[in-house]
């Protein structure tokens, strides 16, 4: 039987498989996307630090997020 | 890890923040420089902002009427060019921290990508960080009354989290009961009810009010449809990469 993906390709082309397998590799990436990205946004978006609200006061403004 | 995944969302949220500043320089940051006319007594106080009794506790606006205590008031940056850099850094750096999130969502529903399910995947960002928690905190403008800051910043996190659970479930889940759920988580926030400030009034005009709560969806949902749209293309190159290198191997 013919695998077919969303493309309508036959998915045992190679060039055509474009989700990652699930494996450790997968799941340590998607933990670090998503720990290191909840970090960033934090810092950018929510540290109380007078400094760091300083610098990023348009941006919390203009993204909508609780500022002052 | 995935090295070139993770390079892909990097790369998109950075295009993403650049061109973000682009598009509130049009105007939203206008409308904050025109707000803080009317912080405090009126007078333009620049970047500081007039405290209220609702955040004196830890946070941080204190405007400085002495001249002798400017030295103690935390650093920020001038107005001007410096201010905008900063806003650039701080956009690029909110851009690469939601193209991570959003790739870990991505790869967690293990959907296949490319531009136009990226653009989707915007979309859905744009409803899960900007619509629903702008249904009850809306969009505030410096000099604008709002209750205490740590509650609003919980009820945000809690929305965004019940919103994304609730789309995922009703999404991805298959069963009746399971997306009757998801509806409903999307609507606990709501109707627990955001933290609202115990006086409405406020210097600021109403109409600024309006005219920013508008400018900044519409720029939001600009910056969400191209950080998903980017992102969706990029993350199908990178894994097609990453495919292809496994084979080598």
């Amino acid at each position: 039987m013919l695998l077919q993906n969303t493309t309508g390709k036959n998915s045992s082309q190679l060039e055509n498989i474009a989700v990652p397998a699930l494996d450790n590799k997968l799941v340590a990436t998607i933990a670090f996307a998503a720990l290191f990205g909840s970090f960033l946004l934090y810092f950018v978006a929510f540290a109380h630090s007078e400094v760091l609200h300083n610098a990023g006061h348009d941006t919390r403004h203009a993204i909508t997020v609780p500022c002052h | 890890m995935l090295v070139r995944v993770l390079l892909a969302a990097l790369l998109a949220g950075v295009l993403a923040g650049a061109f973000a500043t682009a598009a509130q320089s049009v105007r939203v940051i206008p409308l904050i420089l025109e707000a803080e006319k009317y912080e405090g007594d009126g007078a333009n106080s620049g970047h500081h902002h007039e405290s209220d009794s609702a955040e004196k506790a830890g946070h941080s606006h204190d405007s400085v009427a002495v001249v002798e205590e400017v030295e103690i008031e935390a650093w920020a940056p001038d107005d001007g060019f410096e201010r905008l850099l900063y806003t650039f850094v701080s956009n690029v750096i909110a851009g690469v921290a939601f193209a991570l999130i959003l790739t870990a969502a991505i790869l967690v529903a293990r959907q296949q990508m490319s531009l136009q399910s990226g653009l989707v995947w915007g979309a859905v960002g744009f409803v899960v960080f900007v619509l629903a928690p702008n249904l009850g905190l809306t969009p505030e403008l410096p000099g604008m009354p709002a209750a205490n800051l740590q509650d609003r910043q919980i009820w945000w996190l809690a929305t965004v989290l019940c919103t994304a659970g609730g789309i995922a479930l009703m999404a991805f889940s298959k069963k009746i009961p399971l997306m009757i759920i998801g509806a409903v988580l999307i609507a606990v926030p709501h109707i627990y009810g955001a933290p609202m400030p115990e006086v409405h009034e406020t210097a600021v005009p109403a109409m600024l009010a309006v005219e920013f709560a508008v400018a900044t969806i519409v720029t939001s949902g600009l910056f969400w449809l191209v950080l998903g749209g980017v992102l969706g293309n990029f993350l199908q190159r990178a894994t097609i990469a990453e495919a292809n290198e496994e084979v080598a191997i």
